[in-house]
């Protein structure tokens, strides 16, 4: 493995355990240790953990650190009391997406950025150049280790390490708690359409920790799982991926992540452009779909109605809980009703497909 | 190196499908090395019985997860069957890739071309390369 790629600070943890490491973002990462399909029905079923320290934190202080962020994130900023946590967009001045972030107030005047690791830099860059004065801009991503529990065994196993004095967070909360004697940021959120908790911690603490949630999980049947079953478990949630359902040249609207989006009048970069493309005659629009013949849709696939490419996958794979090969994609809106039969095209066949609704569990 | 199953009265390819004999067919799969590689497999997508195969060119493809891969026809010859089980269990070539997840049988066009293909030393060589476990 080249030695220009980074290690998280479970680097050893992951090699002891057999894990498959390849290079995703810059960094070495676990993509399996057992199986995908073996790691994904642990979180379904019972519970994961994954080490996704590869993601990147940008932490906003200051006293007008919430106003900077109000303006460039599609979600509302202000009206997020201290302890919570939303979801929201990145927005470029054509109203397109830079990211999709998990943002967390931790306090009356700070917050942070959960961002994917591919742009870390580039959210950076983004937020330095607006943020104004009076707002201190952090990149924290290399100081913090973030794991996720996944899985509906998740809060059983926090509880069992838990301090009594530091009570788990709710769904969309966030709270200190100390997990093993270890001091945590604990968030109730995650990427995988399961209930479970992503959770904050030093690096120098991050291996007592995945081996305390190890331990602590043994009894429900917790399993490490990597970044391959990370995907194919968004996928079944309908997840967006940055690079695949969303980039520059995607809108959230299209995208189908228009309740993320706060009223356009608020004036926050991109709203202008969103406004002004409201009365586009026929945008594209997110799907869902699912293989009705023989064949897995990927990335890349078009999309075909009645011989013509109307579209393209933009995501795809087998669904290990449904048993069926699902995938999401773009097709022009008129073309967007759930049911609509449809042919992807793998490797120059078309084969039948259906638009289903999403989630797809 | 982590210890893959190479049998001994096997022949091999660098593609990583093992030949069988079998009257004046042949049976091939994919290694166990193959499979382990692959991870999980989803999807096998074989000819038809009766298609003509060219030794070196792509005559299928297999599936895991997260990639799509081509299976390599080792000789010139016809497919006589295809593993027809593995539609709905694709999971076999992971199971028993050298047992009941056999991919397809093929009568070749020249017997002695079998004699040209790996031994289980040769092949062990070839992953030994390649192999970074």
């Amino acid at each position: 493995m080249s030695d220009s790629l980074r290690r998280t600070a479970l680097h050893a943890t992951h090699t002891q355990l057999g894990a498959r490491l390849v290079p995703f973002a810059g960094y070495e990462m676990p993509i399996q240790y057992s199986s995908i399909k073996q790691e994904h029905a642990a979180v379904r079923d019972r519970a994961g953990l994954f080490d996704v320290s590869h993601m990147g934190q940008i932490e906003l202080r200051g006293p007008r650190a919430i106003q900077a962020a109000e303006a460039l994130v599609t979600c509302e900023v202000s009206s997020l009391s201290p302890g919570r946590a939303r979801y929201g967009l990145l927005l470029n001045e054509a109203g397109g997406c830079i990211d999709d972030v998990m943002l967390t107030r931790v306090a009356d005047d700070a917050l942070f950025l959960c961002v994917n690791a591919s742009n870390v830099q580039t959210c950076l860059e983004w937020i330095q150049a607006r943020a104004g004065d009076r707002v201190e801009v952090e990149n924290r991503s290399q100081a913090t280790s973030l794991l996720a529990l996944q899985g509906p065994s998740a809060r059983a196993i926090l509880e069992a390490i838990v301090s009594q004095e530091t009570p788990l967070p709710r769904r969309f909360r966030v709270a200190h708690c100390e997990l093993a004697g270890l001091r945590t940021l604990v968030s109730g959120t995650g990427y995988t359409g399961s209930p479970g908790f992503e959770i904050y911690s030093q690096n120098a603490d991050a291996p007592a920790l995945w081996q305390a949630l190890l331990e602590a999980g043994a009894e429900h049947g917790i399993e490490p799982a990597g970044l391959g079953a990370r995907d194919t478990l968004r996928l079944e949630a309908a997840l967006p991926l940055y690079g695949h359902e969303l980039d520059t040249t995607t809108t959230p609207f299209e995208a189908a992540l228009g309740r993320f989006v706060k009223p356009l009048d608020r004036g926050f970069v991109g709203a202008a452009a969103l406004a002004e493309r409201a009365d586009e005659p026929d945008p594209r629009r997110l799907v869902g779909l699912e293989m009705i013949g023989r064949g897995i849709a990927r990335a890349e696939h078009p999309i075909q109605v009645r011989g013509e490419t109307v579209g393209v996958v933009t995501s795809g794979g087998p669904s290990p809980t449904l048993g069926k090969s699902i995938g999401l994609g773009y097709v022009p809106r008129h073309l967007s009703r759930v049911g609509t039969s449809v042919d992807v095209v793998i490797r120059e066949k078309p084969v039948e497909a259906r638009l289903v609704e999403t989630p797809f569990l | 190196m982590a210890d893959y199953q190479i049998p001994e009265d096997l022949a091999y390819t660098k593609e990583d499908e093992w030949v069988r004999r079998d009257g004046d067919e042949v049976v091939i799969g994919v290694t166990d090395f193959a499979q382990n590689q692959l991870g999980d497999i989803v999807f096998v997508e074989l000819p038809d019985v009766g298609s003509v195969t060219e030794a070196g060119a792509p005559f299928g493809t297999i599936e895991s997860v997260k990639a799509v891969s081509d299976l390599f026809a080792p000789l010139d010859g016809e497919i006589t069957a295809v593993n027809e089980s593995l539609e709905d269990e694709p999971e076999r070539v992971n199971e028993s890739c050298y047992g009941d997840g056999w991919l397809v049988r093929l009568r070749p066009s020249d017997d002695a071309a079998v004699a040209g293909l790996l031994d289980a030393n040769g092949y062990l060589a070839s992953v030994a390369e390649r192999d970074d476990a």
